[in-house]
C-alpha cells in the first residue's frame, strides 16, 4: 500500500482514513506493507510494517527506471499543488527551492533519495522519485495488490504494477477538482486521469467522488467502486465534559479557512442568527488563505463580539472545541468525504453538513443543508439552539449512528475488492 | 347474503410552506398555497374526479346493489372549494344517489382524540355540521383519523351519539379472532366496531401494481374467488383504504379503474355478496363479541400503533407543544387563529417527522414533501412557535383582539377578494410589528432557562 504520511506524522485526513483502513484490513485477515515516503520512527506499527522510501535502494542502471522517470521529470510544479499549506508557508518553501533545485537533479540518480514526506514545492520531484522506488519494492517483495492512495501515490502505483503484473487498486480521497476547483492543475489531473485508466479498480470515497471520477475523468463506470470512510472509535471520553467558560451557546466550523470549505456561508448564517438571537457565539477555528477576508467580512457585519477566530486547532484542543460547542457546521462547497463531523457527532455535538458533502451519503441523523443556502443553514442552527428534542435526536441517534461506522466494514468491501481482482 | 362494506378516506392536508425562523412574529401565513393548489388538482384529475365518475356509473347501473362509505375531513373539503370545486360537486352527486353514506371524523384529521376530548368533541361536531350542511345527511357512523382507537376514544364517540365506528382489524387486539364480524367495544357495547380487513384491503392498496407480487396480476375474478374463499360463516368483509389508492397510489396505467368497475360487477353477479354502508352492516348484524383496547392503535405499518406520528421525541415536543394552547383556543374567536389552529393540527405534519423510514417504511418517505423528518420538525415549530406567540397574545389582549376581527371582517365584507387578501395581511403585520416583538423575546428567554 502506497501512502504519503501515517500517523501521528499527519497534515490531512488522508493519514487519519490510511491507518483505520490498515487496521480494519488486519481484521480481515489482509497483510499490509505500507509504504511512506519519510518515516519517523514513531509511526504506529500495530497494524502494519511500515517501510521507509528512504531506506529504499534503487538501481539506476535498469532501463525500466530511466526509462520512467524520463516520463515524469518533465512535470512542473504549480502553485494549488500544495493542498494542506496556506500561502506564506509556501512562498517560504518556493525561495528555499530555488537555492537548492541545482543540486537536486543530480540527487534523483544517486541510489537513495531522502524524501522529505511533506506537501513542498519539489513534490513533484518526490512524487517521482516515489514512484522509482515503488517500481523497486514491487521487484523486491511478495505481495498479490497493490494499493495506492491519492494522486501523489498513483505512479508509485502504476510502476509497480508493471514491474510485477500485481493488480492496482487506486484510492481516490480528493480529486484534483475538490481541491483547486475549475483552476485545476494539469500535471495533476493527468497523474489521476492515467493512475486510474491503469488501475484494476477505482475506489472512491464517496458517490460524489465516483460521479466526478466517471465524468471528469472520463473512467469506466464499472471499475469504480464507493467505499464510504468511517471513524475511528474514540480512545478517551474524559474529555468530553471540558468546562465551558462562557454561558452563552456556541456554534462551531472547524477546518482550512478556504474556499472549497465554504467559511462565507457559515458567517452570514452566524449574522442572521444573530440578528435575533444575541445568546449565541460563532467559532471559526482553522486558519487558510481566506482567514483574513473572513475576518474583514466579521468586522463589516458588526458581528465581531459574538464572532471568534481561534486559529490552528491541533490534538486535545480539537477534542476541547467540540466538547465545548453546542453545533458544529461544515458548510464545505466541496468535500469528497468529510471527517470532522463524525468526530463531532462522537463528542454528542449535533451537526449541519452541506448536502455537497460525501458524508452526507451515509448520515440520517444531521440537518442537511445547500452550503449557499445561507436561510437553511440559519434556520437548521436556529432550530438545534431551540428546539430541545431535536438535540436529543441528534444525540441519541447521531452517536449510534457514528458508531456504526467502523473502518472494519468499510475494510471488508476494499477486502472484497482485492479479492475480485486477484 | 353476506355483507361487504367499501370505505374509502379522503384527505388533504394544507402543507407548510418553507418558514424561516426569522418569518417568527413578522409572518403569519404558514401554507404553501402552490403546491397545495398544485397536488389537490393533479389528484382531482388522477383520482377523486374519475374514481367518482366509475362508483357513479356503478350506482347508476346496479341501483341499491351497489353502496359505498365515504369519510372526507374538514381540510379536504375546504380545499375542493378553494382549488378543485368540481369535486365537491361530484360527491354531491354521489351523496344524491342515496347510495353513499358519509362519515363523520376531526374536521383537521388529528390525533386530538388521544389527548383532549373537549377539542376532540369539538372537532367531530365541526366536521359533522360540514357535512350535513353539503350533503344534507347528518353522519351517524365515526371514523377517527388513521382508524386511531382505543376504549377511552370509544366512550367519547359514544357520548356523542354515534353509534357505530371503524378501526383496524389489528391482530394485537383480535388476536385469534376474525376481522370478518361486527363487533362492539367492551367497555361501551352500544358501540359497534366495523374492522378493516387489512389482507384483503392492502392487496389493493400496497400490492395492486407490484409486479414482483405472486399474485400480480390482480384481476376482478381473481379477487371474487377470494372473497369466496372466506369461511363462510363469517358475515362481513371490510375493505378500507384512502381513496387516493385509485389513481394516485396506484396510477390509472395500472387499470385499477377497470379493476374498481369490474369488481362490484363480477361480485354482485355471484348473488352471495350484498353491497353495505358502514350504518347499514350496523343495524343488519348483531356484534358477535366484544373487543378490549386500552392502548391505541392505528391502520398504520406493520405495529398498528401510534409510532408513525408520535414515536420519536420531535413529534412528541411538536404535539405537546401545540396542545398547551388548547385551552386559550377552546375560546377563540378569531377566524384566523381557528383556521391555523385546525390545519396545524393535521396528524400529516407529524406523519413527516417520523425517522422510522430511515429503516424502513418507503411509504413514509414517496408522501413526504420535506427532504428528512428533521427538516419536517424545524419548520413546523418554526411555525408554532409564530402560532403560540399570536394566540398568547390574543389571550394577553383579549378585547383588542376582538376588534381586530371585526375590522378584519368589515374588510372581507367590502374589499374584493384578492385584493383582500393582500390589505389584511399587511394590516396584520403592521398592526402586529410593534405588539409581536415583546413576547417574541419572552419565548426566548423560556427557551434559554429549559
Amino acid at each position: 500500500m502506497f501512502g504519503w504520511e501515517f500517523p501521528p506524522h499527519i497534515t490531512g485526513g488522508l493519514g487519519t482514513a490510511c491507518f483505520g483502513l490498515t487496521k480494519g484490513l488486519l481484521k480481515h485477515g489482509v497483510e499490509v506493507q505500507f509504504v511512506v515516503p519519510k518515516a519517523y520512527g514513531d509511526e504506529s506499527q500495530e497494524a502494519v510494517r511500515l517501510i521507509n522510501a528512504s531506506d529504499v535502494t534503487v538501481m539506476m542502471n535498469d532501463p525500466v527506471f530511466r526509462e520512467y522517470w524520463s516520463q515524469i521529470t518533465y512535470m512542473e510544479i504549480g502553485s494549488n499543488l500544495i493542498p494542506y499549506v496556506g500561502p506564506e508557508v509556501f512562498e517560504q518553501m518556493v525561495s528555499e527551492n530555488i537555492n537548492t533545485k541545482v543540486q537536486e537533479s543530480s540527487r534523483v540518480f544517486s541510489e537513495r533519495f531522502q524524501f522529505s514526506g511533506k506537501y513542498g514545492h519539489d513534490l513533484m520531484e518526490e512524487v517521482a522519485r516515489y514512484a522509482l522506488v515503488g517500481a523497486s519494492i514491487a521487484a523486491n517483495s511478495e505481495f498479490d495488490v497493490i494499493h495506492a492512495h491519492d494522486w501523489l501515490t498513483y505512479s508509485a502505483g502504476v510502476a509497480a504494477k508493471k514491474i510485477s503484473g500485481k493488480p492496482l487498486v487506486v484510492h481516490m480521497h480528493a480529486t484534483e477538482f475538490d481541491r483547486s476547483g475549475e483552476n485545476y492543475n494539469e500535471n495533476v489531473y493527468e497523474i489521476e486521469r492515467k493512475g486510474m485508466a491503469e488501475a484494476d479498480r477505482v475506489i472512491t470515497v464517496s458517490n460524489l467522488t465516483r460521479n466526478i471520477v466517471i465524468e471528469r475523468y472520463h473512467i469506466d463506470p464499472d471499475k469504480v467502486i464507493t467505499v464510504h470512510n468511517a471513524v475511528e472509535p474514540p480512545e478517551k471520553t474524559e474529555l468530553l465534559d471540558a468546562e465551558k467558560k462562557v454561558k452563552e451557546k456556541i456554534v462551531t466550523f472547524l477546518g482550512r479557512i478556504t474556499f472549497q470549505k465554504g467559511p462565507e456561508y457559515f458567517i452570514e448564517a452566524a449574522c442572521k442568527v444573530l440578528e435575533r438571537d444575541k445568546n449565541v457565539r460563532f467559532v471559526m477555528a482553522g486558519t487558510g488563505d481566506l482567514m483574513e477576508k473572513m475576518i474583514r467580512r466579521v468586522a463589516k457585519l458588526k458581528i465581531s463580539s459574538n464572532f471568534h477566530f481561534t486559529g490552528f486547532l491541533k490534538g486535545e484542543n480539537v477534542d476541547r472545541m467540540f466538547a465545548m460547542s453546542d453545533v458544529y457546521v461544515m458548510p464545505s462547497v466541496s468535500e469528497p468525504f468529510g471527517i470532522s463531523p463524525l468526530e463531532a457527532m462522537r463528542s454528542n455535538v449535533p451537526v449541519v453538513i452541506s448536502k455537497q458533502s460525501g458524508v452526507a451519503e451515509v448520515l440520517n441523523h444531521v440537518m442537511k443543508v445547500d452550503f449557499w443556502d445561507v436561510d437553511a443553514m440559519a434556520d437548521a442552527i436556529y432550530g438545534l439552539l431551540h428546539y430541545d428534542s431535536l438535540n436529543t435526536m441528534f444525540v441519541t441517534n447521531g452517536t449510534e449512528e457514528v458508531n456504526n461506522l467502523k473502518w472494519e466494514s468499510a475494510a471488508r468491501k476494499v477486502a472484497d475488492i482485492y479479492e475480485s481482482v486477484v | 347474503m353476506r355483507s361487504i362494506c367499501l370505505y374509502f378516506q379522503v384527505h388533504q392536508p394544507f402543507r407548510l410552506r418553507t418558514y424561516r425562523f426569522f418569518d417568527i412574529g413578522a409572518d403569519h401565513y404558514y401554507y404553501n398555497d402552490y403546491q397545495n393548489k398544485r397536488i389537490a388538482r393533479r389528484i382531482a384529475s388522477d383520482c377523486y374526479l374519475p374514481a367518482n365518475e366509475v362508483l357513479l356509473g356503478l350506482i347508476n347501473e346496479f341501483g341499491t346493489a351497489f353502496k359505498v362509505s365515504f369519510s372526507i375531513s374538514g381540510t379536504a373539503i375546504e380545499q375542493f372549494k378553494k382549488y378543485t370545486p368540481e369535486v365537491l360537486e361530484s360527491f354531491k352527486r354521489l351523496a344524491q344517489t342515496g347510495n353513499v353514506e358519509f362519515l363523520a371524523e376531526t374536521y383537521a384529521h388529528s390525533l386530538v382524540g388521544l389527548n383532549d376530548p373537549a377539542e376532540f368533541k369539538r372537532q367531530v361536531h365541526e366536521h359533522a355540521a360540514t357535512i350535513k350542511e353539503l350533503f344534507g345527511v347528518a353522519p351517524t357512523a365515526f371514523r377517527n383519523t388513521e382508524l386511531v382507537y382505543s376504549n377511552s376514544i370509544a366512550g367519547m364517540v359514544l357520548d356523542m351519539g354515534y353509534k357505530t365506528m371503524l378501526t383496524e382489524g389489528s391482530k394485537q387486539v383480535l388476536g385469534w379472532k376474525s376481522p370478518n364480524f361486527l363487533y362492539c367495544s367492551a367497555p361501551h357495547q352500544r358501540l359497534k366496531l366495523l374492522l378493516r380487513n387489512y389482507q384483503l384491503s392492502d392487496d389493493l392498496a400496497f400490492r395492486f401494481s407490484q409486479k414482483d407480487w405472486n399474485e400480480w396480476p390482480l384481476t376482478a375474478e381473481k379477487f371474487v374467488s377470494w372473497l369466496n374463499k372466506v369461511e363462510p360463516k363469517q358475515e362481513l368483509v371490510n375493505i378500507f383504504m384512502d381513496y387516493e389508492t385509485f389513481g394516485e397510489h396506484q396510477k390509472a396505467d395500472s387499470g385499477i379503474f377497470g379493476f374498481l368497475r369490474a369488481f362490484p360487477e363480477q361480485l354482485i353477479k355471484t348473488r352471495k355478496w350484498a353491497f353495505r354502508t358502514v350504518s347499514e352492516v350496523s343495524t343488519d348484524l348483531q356484534p358477535v363479541a366484544s373487543i378490549d383496547c386500552p392502548h391505541a392503535i392505528s391502520w398504520a405499518d406493520e405495529e398498528r400503533d401510534l409510532t408513525a406520528w408520535l414515536g420519536n421525541d420531535l413529534q412528541q415536543e411538536a404535539f405537546s407543544s401545540l396542545y398547551k394552547v388548547s385551552g386559550i383556543m377552546a375560546d377563540c374567536k378569531d377566524a384566523d387563529l381557528h383556521r391555523d389552529w385546525n390545519y396545524l393540527q393535521a396528524s400529516d405534519h407529524f406523519y413527516y417527522m417520523c425517522t422510522k423510514w430511515f429503516s424502513d417504511g418507503e411509504v413514509h418517505h414517496y408522501f413526504n414533501p420535506y427532504g428528512s423528518p428533521y427538516d419536517a420538525f424545524l419548520n413546523y415549530m418554526n411555525v408554532l412557535s409564530d402560532f403560540l406567540i399570536r394566540v398568547r397574545e390574543y389571550a394577553e389582549n383579549f378585547p383588542a383582539a376582538i376588534e381586530t376581527t371585526n375590522v378584519r371582517k368589515a374588510l372581507k365584507a367590502t374589499e374584493k377578494p384578492v385584493s383582500k387578501e393582500k390589505n389584511t395581511t399587511k394590516k396584520e403585520i403592521k398592526a402586529g410589528e410593534t405588539v409581536i416583538k415583546k413576547p417574541a423575546k419572552k419565548l426566548a428567554v423560556k427557551a434559554k432557562t429549559k
